[in-house]
């Protein structure tokens, strides 16, 4: 369509697919861990729950909540690129995610399992969309840090 | 009639460009622009009056004391008060609201007395409410809203008894647009003996208070609302209670005498005016009121109710869009809030802001509101005497614009 090349280059098709993507939605029961975030900015909410395999890696993340198509993209592109990795490799790729999203980094030097992440470089060009697109990320960092801490998984983080 | 291309000539910011395009400024429900004039008195008050007020016995310190009690009297003229002693200057309409809730309300509520608001309320007329309520016990009861979000004042009478000591509610929903029959509601609380405190935030920048006329005891709103700085607010006070309230915050200015043990408070209004006020911001709040005044507001209300209806009737003929708040425009402000069906607010709003068009999307500090709404947010768009029916048609465009690209999205 004319005239939206900004928005497109916003929310890119890869985002727009992420965002209607139903595959990592719900919750699991039992979980190793549940975590909660909230976004006091617009009042979207997550809800994670991760279960852990035989050996120790991430199998499973879910998510639940509302949210706008930036939060509900990443939480899905999160949730796959996660799945399948040790704790301690997610606690790098988590840091990697904030690195393009916070500080600048360069989408192009995010870690392989990042690519499809990639697609929210756009979002730093918007301040006050930032938070969106680290809601599920800083929600997670914060339960796998609570959880090998030994303390309780069920928790509020607030951005 | 307002004179559109004079008064947008006034606005420096209007002819700023955002993301490539024209700024389409409805965003006024969070804060208003300044037209050159209130810049100008800043900038003035810097370059030429700079002092502090009440100490010095120069030249300078007499200008600036000067320039608050001028700003002082008119803010009691624009609002009709009886008096300059009954406006105190705070910093925005929310310091106000907590200087009545810590000040009056600790003194004078006690633990199983009621404080009565409404479900429309900004989050900063229910919050120092709450904190009240866990410190002392007080109960907090809420008038409820009907779908279209006017107040059910069928509901107040069995809300309102004698255990009643305060009844605090906003003029005009800052979310929705309600206007609130404040008098209607003020005698209400009285035929109880309650006292009243009326949020003017969304109401005095663009209909005339009357202070008099609605007898309430406290009055609170904000200067950068009404084309003024921030950093600056008005507490109107009945002056017979404002008098036996213990101050709110103590240090220089609120007292008459202070020796090492204690101190004198010192008259109305210094008592609550401690430190340094923002003195440059009271000398522009005073630029801003003249700038209302000169351009009147019956054709400021007149004016938005046109935006209003425009964007009303626009957005309510457009697909999968829903309008919150009254139908009935002489029961809305001008403020429009709405939804695109199956698209998050926040989303529009930026999809709105790369076409230049600000407007405000989520929950706009009423997040109870928006519960009772059975929504997350909504997207607002808010009106002011510089906005134009040309950038009504424009956020219809912008919105258009964002509903096809997103549309795949929302099936």
């Amino acid at each position: 369509m004319e005239g939206d090349s900004e928005l497109r280059e916003l929310y890119r098709e890869a985002l727009l697919d992420y965002s209607r993507d139903q595959a990592r939605r719900g919750r699991l029961e039992p979980a190793d861990m549940r975590a909660r975030g909230l976004n006091p900015v617009c009042g979207d909410e997550i809800e994670l729950t991760m279960r852990s395999g035989p050996d120790g890696r991430i199998a499973q993340i879910r998510f639940t909540g509302h949210g706008c198509v930036i939060s509900q993209a990443s939480s899905a592109m999160m949730a796959e690129a996660l799945e399948g990795q040790t704790p301690e490799r997610a606690a790098s790729l988590l840091e990697a995610f904030k690195g393009m999203m916070l500080r600048g980094a360069p989408a192009a030097l995010l870690p392989q399992e990042l690519e499809a992440v990639g697609a929210l470089e756009g979002v730093r060009r918007f301040p006050t969309r930032v938070k969106c697109a680290t809601l599920a990320w800083n929600t997670l960092q914060q339960g796998l840090a609570r959880r090998s801490g030994g303390a309780q998984a069920d928790f509020e983080e607030v951005e | 009639m307002i004179d559109l291309d004079k008064v947008r000539a006034d606005f420096p910011i209007l002819a700023r460009r955002v993301r490539g395009k024209p700024l389409v400024y409805l965003d006024n429900a969070a804060t208003s622009q300044k037209p050159r004039q209130v810049i100008a008195a800043l900038v003035d008050f810097y370059q030429n009056h700079n002092a502090n007020i009440h100490r010095g016995v120069h030249t300078l310190s007499d200008e600036a004391t000067a320039l608050v009690e001028e700003a002082r009297r008119k803010v009691a003229a624009f609002i009709r008060a009886p008096k300059p002693e009954t406006i105190v200057f705070t910093r925005n309409a929310t310091e106000s609201i907590n200087l009545v809730a810590r000040s009056w309300a600790a003194a004078n509520v006690r633990a199983g007395e009621e404080i009565v608001l409404t479900e429309l309320e900004h989050h900063s007329n229910l919050v120092p409410w709450q904190q009240l309520s866990a410190e002392r016990g007080v109960v907090l009861k809420f008038v409820p809203i009907l779908a279209d979000g006017t107040l059910d004042l069928s509901a107040l009478p069995a809300l309102l008894g004698r255990k009643t000591k305060l009844v605090s509610f906003t003029a005009a929903s800052n979310a929705l647009g309600t206007l609130v029959p404040v008098e209607a509601i003020i005698r209400a609380a009285r035929a109880v003996g309650a006292r009243v405190l009326v949020d003017a935030s969304q109401w005095a920048p663009h209909r005339q208070l009357d202070a008099r006329a609605w007898d309430a005891d406290f009055i609170v709103f904000s200067a950068h609302k009404m084309l003024g700085p921030t950093g600056i607010g008005v507490l109107y006070g009945r002056e017979e209670l404002l008098a036996e309230m213990p101050p709110f915050l103590g240090g220089g200015d609120m007292i008459s005498r202070v020796t090492l043990r204690g101190f004198a408070p010192n008259v109305l209004p210094h008592k609550f005016e401690a430190g340094t006020p923002n003195i440059a911001g009271a000398a522009a709040f005073a630029a801003a009121l003249d700038y209302l005044g000169a351009v009147g507001l019956s054709r400021i209300v007149e004016h938005e109710r046109e935006l209003t209806r425009r964007a009303v009737k626009a957005l309510s003929a457009e697909p999968g869009v829903t309008v919150y708040g009254p139908d009935d425009l002489a029961r809305r402000g001008g403020v429009v809030s709405f939804n695109v069906e199956g698209l998050h607010p926040h989303d529009v709003g930026t999809a709105l802001d790369l076409e230049g068009v600000a407007v405000r999307a989520g929950h706009h500090c009423c997040q109870p509101l928006m519960a009772r709404l059975g929504v997350g947010g909504t997207v607002r768009a808010s009106f002011y005497l510089y906005n134009s029916s040309e950038e009504v048609d424009l956020l219809l465009a912008a919105l258009r614009k964002a509903i096809s690209f997103f549309r795949p999205a929302a099936a």
